[in-house]
C-alpha cells in the first residue's frame, strides 16, 4: 500500500497536507482499497465547520456508506467537484486528483497529534 | 450475530487465493467481490461470469406420493412440470408469508429437487419433514453438492467449448444429470441475474475441478469469478427479490408481485386462504421498483420512502445500479402509489431524493 511521506495520517484512514494553515484531506490507497468502487461522494459545506475526529462528509461504494472523519478542526474552504461526476477519482488516485476537501486549520499544530507515515505503516502492518 | 464459526464451501480457499474480499453471508464466509463489483457485474452483462453457489440447499425428494405432497407445500403447481423442467416457487407459512423462494426441478419420475436459499436450509428441512408423510422420502444433501453459477450471454459458448458439442445444453427451465469422469452433476438452464446461464450443481469433492476447468476455459472468452456483491446489483437490476431483505414471513408472493408462481385453481396448500382472501379483497400493499430521477447517493435497504411529505414505507432493497448508473431500488408501497411512473421521495441521510415507480425490470437484459 502506498503511503506518502509528506502528509499526516488519521487512524481512521484519512490522510492531511498541510500548507501552511491550509489543510488538504483525502482518504488513503488502504481506505479506498478497502471501500473498493466508490460511486458516490456527498460533500462537505464550503464554509461549514470540521472538529477533529468528527464526521464531516460520507464516502459510498456499491456495497456500503462510509463516514469521513476530518483529521483536524477548521473551516471548509473548498470541496473537490471532480468528484460529483467521477467519484472513482479516490479509487485510481487517493493521494492527488481524488482529494476531497480543503479547509483552514484552527490551529495547524492539531497535526501534530496525528500519524507520521512510519506510525500509519505500522497501524496498517497490525491489522 | 452468534459466534459460531463461518462455515465454508469446497471453493473457499481458491476465493482467498484469487484474492476474493471474504464476507460472513448468512454465517458462510463468502467471496463479496474479487476484481470488483462494478466489473465483475458488467463481465455478467457483456460476457459471462461465474459464482459459487455451494452454500445453497439441495433437498432430494421422492417417491408415489412426492408431488401430491409438494404440491401442497408449495405454491406453484408442480403438475405441470415433465421430467428435466423446473419452476420458480414458494415455501409459505400457515398465513401465507413466504419461509423460502425456491427451485424445484422434476429430475425423473417421481423424483424432485428443491434448491433453496443457504440462510433458510434448516428452517426450510424442519418445516418440510414435520409435514412429511412417511412414504415420501426427504433428504438434505446440502452439505455433499457443490454448485457453480455460470451467468452471461457467453454462457451457451462455453457450455459448448467445454463438452465439444458432445453435449446438448439444457432449454432454458430445464435441467440434464450426465456423469463426467464417474461423478454425478446436475447441470440446469437457470440463474438470478436476468442472463442466459446454467447452475452446475456436483458433489463437493468436484467443486475445486470445476471452477478451474471454467475459469481456464472461460477466461479467453471473458469469464470473471463474480461474488455476491455484483449477484446482488444484478438481480436488484432486474428486479429478481431476495428472500429475508423483499420477502419475508410477513409478506405474501401476491403483495410481491409474483403471483405467476402461485397457482390458486389448486384446491388445497399451505397459505393459500390468505393468499385467496388477498386476491378477492384486493391488495394493500405491492412491492414495486424504483429508479432515482437524479444523482444521489445510492439507495439502501430501509431507507424511508416519502409520498406528499408522508412516510409511505421503507426500501426493501437498494443500490447504484452499474448499467444505468443511478440508484434504484424496491419497496412495498401502498396500492394507490403501486404504480409505474408514480413520483416518490427517498430519504437518505436526512435529505429527501425524488424517484418514479418504474415496470419491472429495470434493466433489459438477454432474458427480460
Amino acid at each position: 500500500m502506498n503511503v506518502p511521506e509528506n502528509l499526516h495520517y488519521s487512524p481512521s484512514h484519512e490522510w492531511l497536507r498541510l500548507e501552511g494553515s491550509t489543510g488538504t484531506v483525502g482518504i488513503t490507497d488502504h481506505a479506498q482499497a478497502e471501500l473498493t468502487d466508490v460511486v458516490y461522494v456527498e460533500l462537505p459545506q464550503i464554509g461549514a465547520k470540521a472538529t477533529a475526529g468528527q464526521q464531516i462528509c460520507v464516502v459510498e461504494s456499491v456495497k456500503a456508506a462510509s463516514d469521513i472523519y476530518s483529521p483536524i478542526s477548521g473551516t471548509i474552504s473548498e470541496v473537490n467537484t471532480a468528484l460529483s461526476s467521477n467519484p472513482a477519482l479516490i479509487n485510481t488516485a487517493p493521494f492527488a486528483e481524488g482529494w476531497i476537501f480543503k479547509l483552514t486549520a484552527d490551529s495547524p499544530a492539531e497535526a501534530s497529534a496525528l500519524k507520521t507515515p512510519a506510525q500509519y505503516r505500522d497501524q496498517l502492518s497490525q491489522a | 450475530m452468534s459466534d459460531a464459526p463461518l462455515k465454508t464451501t469446497p471453493l473457499h480457499d481458491a476465493h482467498v487465493r484469487l484474492g476474493a474480499k471474504m464476507v460472513d453471508f448468512g454465517g458462510w464466509s463468502m467471496p463479496v467481490q474479487y476484481s470488483g463489483i462494478l466489473e465483475e457485474h458488467r463481465a455478467v452483462r457483456n460476457a459471462l461470469g461465474v459464482f459459487d453457489i455451494s452454500h445453497m440447499g439441495q433437498f432430494f425428494i421422492s417417491g408415489p406420493l412426492a408431488l401430491p405432497w409438494l404440491n401442497r407445500v408449495l405454491t406453484n403447481n408442480l403438475e405441470r412440470l415433465q421430467v428435466g423442467q423446473c419452476q420458480y416457487t414458494f415455501l409459505l407459512n400457515d398465513h401465507g408469508g413466504v419461509i423460502d423462494d425456491l427451485i424445484a426441478y422434476c429430475t425423473a419420475p417421481e423424483h424432485y429437487l428443491l434448491v433453496v436459499n443457504a440462510a433458510k436450509i434448516d428452517e426450510d428441512f424442519a418445516w418440510l419433514d414435520d409435514r412429511r408423510p412417511q412414504e415420501v422420502l426427504l433428504i438434505n444433501r446440502s452439505n455433499d453438492f457443490a454448485g457453480l453459477a455460470l451467468q452471461g450471454p457467453k454462457a451457451h459458448d462455453l457450455f459448448t467449448l467445454f463438452f465439444q458439442n458432445n453435449l446438448q445444453a439444457p432449454a432454458r427451465n430445464e435441467i440434464i444429470s450426465i456423469n463426467i469422469d464417474g461423478a454425478p452433476y446436475l447441470i440446469a438452464r437457470t440463474g438470478y441475474t436476468g442472463e442466459d446461464g446454467f447452475e452446475i450443481f456436483c458433489p463437493a469433492e468436484r467443486a475445486l475441478d470445476t471452477w478451474n476447468a471454467l475459469l481456464e476455459h472461460g477466461a479467453p472468452i471473458g469469464l470473471k469469478p463474480c461474488g455476491l456483491g455484483s449477484r446482488d446489483t444484478l438481480r436488484l437490476e432486474v428486479c429478481y427479490p431476495l428472500n429475508g431483505s423483499d420477502l419475508g414471513p410477513d409478506t405474501s408472493p401476491l403483495e410481491a408481485g409474483l403471483g405467476f408462481f402461485v397457482d390458486l385453481q389448486k384446491p388445497d396448500f399451505v397459505g393459500r386462504p390468505t393468499l385467496l382472501h388477498q386476491k378477492t379483497n384486493g391488495l394493500q400493499r405491492r412491492l414495486v421498483p424504483f429508479k432515482m430521477q437524479a444523482p444521489s447517493p445510492p439507495p439502501r435497504s430501509h431507507y424511508p420512502v416519502y409520498k406528499d411529505g408522508v412516510q409511505i414505507a421503507e426500501t426493501t432493497s437498494g443500490s447504484l445500479s452499474p448499467t444505468l448508473n443511478i440508484g434504484i431500488g424496491m419497496a412495498y408501497l401502498p396500492i394507490a402509489f403501486a404504480k409505474p411512473g408514480e413520483p416518490i421521495e427517498i430519504e437518505i441521510r436526512g435529505k429527501r431524493y425524488p424517484a418514479l415507480v418504474e415496470k419491472k425490470p429495470l434493466v433489459r437484459t438477454g432474458l427480460s
